[in-house]
């Protein structure tokens, strides 16, 4: 178990950046969750960590050992693939006492290690078989466990979960973390999904375009985005932005946005007060516009009454698609929500929730 | 067509065309092995059917191996092929490898040398070899012909494991190298056993080339003793204008036997698809 650290790396493949001057520190025993859209740099990340790429420029620390020119097979880690990439021709007891007999464990310790790993994986019965014979679960446990006998200091996981089917997917996923809990390894793990780095980790970054965008807990990363790019990337639906006009006077703070006016909340109007008679970028998650029932008379400025556009009906919720002062608004409202493309109704909008962006730096007025 | 399931179809776009192309190919060989065992009163008696044997002998493979040196042909092809064989694969492996799997400057360009190297006739390559040979001073000996025919081996046997290598997935043997092992490890205990397939067809393909091959094998190494089958049988069983046809049709039948039992041996392995399970599937 150790910590990793990203000291200023960045990677370039010719004219392309994959990874722009990443610092990152990654706590002993936590798991780390990297995401982002594909092309955004995660995986090679990943990769400058297993020692697979060379990094162009900076340092990884691996423990209190400096890694970067280490070969992989030196730095102590194990990788779980996103296809698992099994040794084909071995069966899995092999498969899983490649690494160990490789770096001349005696034979009784690996036996020891290998079935260790196997009960707690459940694949006691299939350490015989050949990687063909196995079910994509089954690869999958057999990945992990190749990585679970070496006892490494990190785990590295490359989307391991995104070859499973959706319902293996969500139970792999809840025993991966259990997993990682019981064993308190250092864990690195790649993912697109936002579902899966919501769950999964401890921390999570967020990358785009090689950048690290924000790194931060689940929580903070939801209610507190550093930026545009992470506000609409976590959450789904993802957030409603729209651009408005900062209006001030008389003490009060008001966005507007074609005939929707909505007076901000006291604890934006500090930091809006530089904005005023400019133009910010407005956010709101879909579950922060509640949909309000009959026909109340405007309560204070923070309703708005809009047309709906469609209706998306998922079974726990209703997505409610508006037709907002600048482009489509999805609100997410009540289930068997009774509501027809054309109506008009009035929105109640969670202004404690709101988000404001600077439109040239996309950061967040905080 | 061919899939279709009705059997009178099967029978004229499957069986048919398939029995032609078999009768045409094996002809040949059915004919230098009649012609082997015919005595030689039958051989150029045109009043009966040439097509069957009404009686037979050994006697040319008697000829063969009592009044010519064809033993020895043997043996000498027998050194100079799996000299050859295996020098071509051990360099073929290496080269197939790096070309398939790194990234470096002339990579590509290199790769394009090595199969161009592979399209000059050996006719007009044999002209500068003959000078190396003669410098090196192997001329007529077995290392003239092991040394010269990877020239033609290696181009075509690396660029047909750099294409096998390129099937098998990269994290395979990246994975290999975080669970411990160096590149050589990775690739003597993960990537060869996979791509055994690859390496036995460059090997059939290597063994094949170098056991019939003749123009080098007259060129360097065709004097006293140090003939190989193809180049003894013509020199010797070809006198001016006498063709011996018994021993010849002989002599080549027993040539073509080692090449027929490798591929025999070997042709399982020919059925790829080892990697199956090794990622997703």
């Amino acid at each position: 178990m150790a910590e990793v650290i990203y000291d200023h790396v960045t990677k370039r493949f010719d004219s392309v950046v994959a990874v722009n001057d990443l610092t990152l520190e990654v706590e002993d025993g936590e798991f780390l969750v990297l995401v982002g859209p594909s092309g955004c740099g995660k995986t090679t990340a990943l990769r400058c960590l297993a020692g697979l790429e060379e990094v162009t420029s900076g340092d990884i620390v691996i423990g209190d050992r400096v890694v970067t020119h280490i070969p992989p097979k030196d730095r102590d880690i194990a990788m779980v693939f996103q296809n698992y990439a099994l040794y084909p021709h071995m069966t899995v007891y092999d498969n899983m006492a490649f690494g160990l007999k490789l770096r001349k464990v005696p034979k009784q310790e690996i036996d020891r290690r290998v079935k260790e790993a196997a009960e707690i994986l459940g694949i006691q019965d299939l350490l015989n078989r050949k990687p063909r014979q196995l079910s994509g679960g089954q690869r999958q446990r057999v990945a992990l466990g190749r990585a679970i006998v070496r006892e490494p200091q990190v785990f590295l996981m490359d989307e391991p979960l995104s070859n499973l089917d959706a319902k293996l997917r969500v139970q792999t996923r809840g025993e991966l973390i259990k997993l990682q809990r019981r064993l308190g390894v250092t864990t690195i793990y790649v993912t697109h999904d936002q579902v899966e780095a919501m769950t999964m980790g401890h921390r999570i970054a967020v990358m785009n375009q090689g950048v690290l965008q924000q790194l931060d807990t689940p929580e903070n990363l939801y209610d507190r985005p550093a930026n545009l790019f992470v506000a609409t990337f976590i959450g789904s639906p993802a957030m409603n932005i729209f651009p408005a006009q900062v209006v001030g006077g008389d003490g009060t703070v008001q966005l507007v946005a074609g005939d929707v006016k909505l007076e901000a909340p006291p604890s934006h109007r500090n930091r809006l007060a530089d904005y005023v008679g400019r133009e910010v970028l407005v956010g709101i998650r879909p579950e922060d516009l509640e949909v309000v029932a009959g026909n109340p008379e405007s309560e204070g400025g923070d309703t708005v009454r809009l047309p709906v556009e469609l209706i998306e009906p998922l079974g726990a919720e209703t997505l409610v698609h508006l037709r907002g002062p600048a482009g489509t608004l999805i609100a997410q409202g009540e289930p068997r929500i009774h509501l027809d493309p054309g109506d008009v109704v009035t929105i109640r909008v969670r202004k404690d929730h709101l988000h404001t962006f600077d439109p040239q730096t996309e950061l967040a007025l905080f | 067509m061919v899939g279709s399931n009705r059997l009178s179809s099967r029978i004229v776009f499957l069986y048919i065309p398939l029995a032609l192309f078999t009768i045409f190919l094996l002809f040949p060989f059915y004919w230098m092995l009649i012609i082997s065992l015919k005595p030689n009163s039958l051989l150029l008696n045109t009043r009966v059917n040439p097509l069957y044997l009404t009686e037979f002998t050994l006697r040319h493979y008697r000829y063969l191996f009592e009044n010519t040196d064809f033993p020895r042909w043997a043996w000498n092809t027998a050194v100079v092929t799996f000299g050859a064989t295996l020098l071509s694969l051990t360099c073929s492996i290496l080269m197939g490898y790096a070309l398939g799997r790194f990234r470096f400057k002339g990579g590509n360009l290199m790769g394009t040398a090595v199969f161009l190297a592979y399209l000059i006739p050996p006719t007009l390559l044999f002209i500068p070899l003959s000078q190396v040979v003669v410098r090196f001073g192997i001329y007529n000996e077995y290392w003239a012909l092991i040394l010269t025919y990877p020239t033609f081996l290696i181009p075509f046997a690396s660029w047909l494991l750099m294409g096998y290598f390129r099937t098998i997935p990269r994290e395979l043997e990246e994975c290999a190298m975080i669970d411990g092992a160096s590149r050589i490890q990775a690739m003597r205990r993960i990537i060869l056993p996979l791509a055994l397939p690859g390496v036995l067809s460059a090997a059939i393909f290597s063994f094949t080339l170098s056991w019939n091959e003749f123009l080098y094998a007259l060129v360097f190494m065709g004097s006293g003793h140090m003939k190989t089958i193809p180049v003894g049988t013509v020199n010797d069983l070809i006198r001016a204008d006498v063709f011996q046809w018994g021993p010849l049709m002989a002599a080549a039948v027993l040539g073509s036997v080692p090449v027929a039992v490798v591929y025999m041996f070997f042709v399982d392995h020919y059925v790829s698809g080892m990697t199956a399970g090794a990622v997703k599937g």
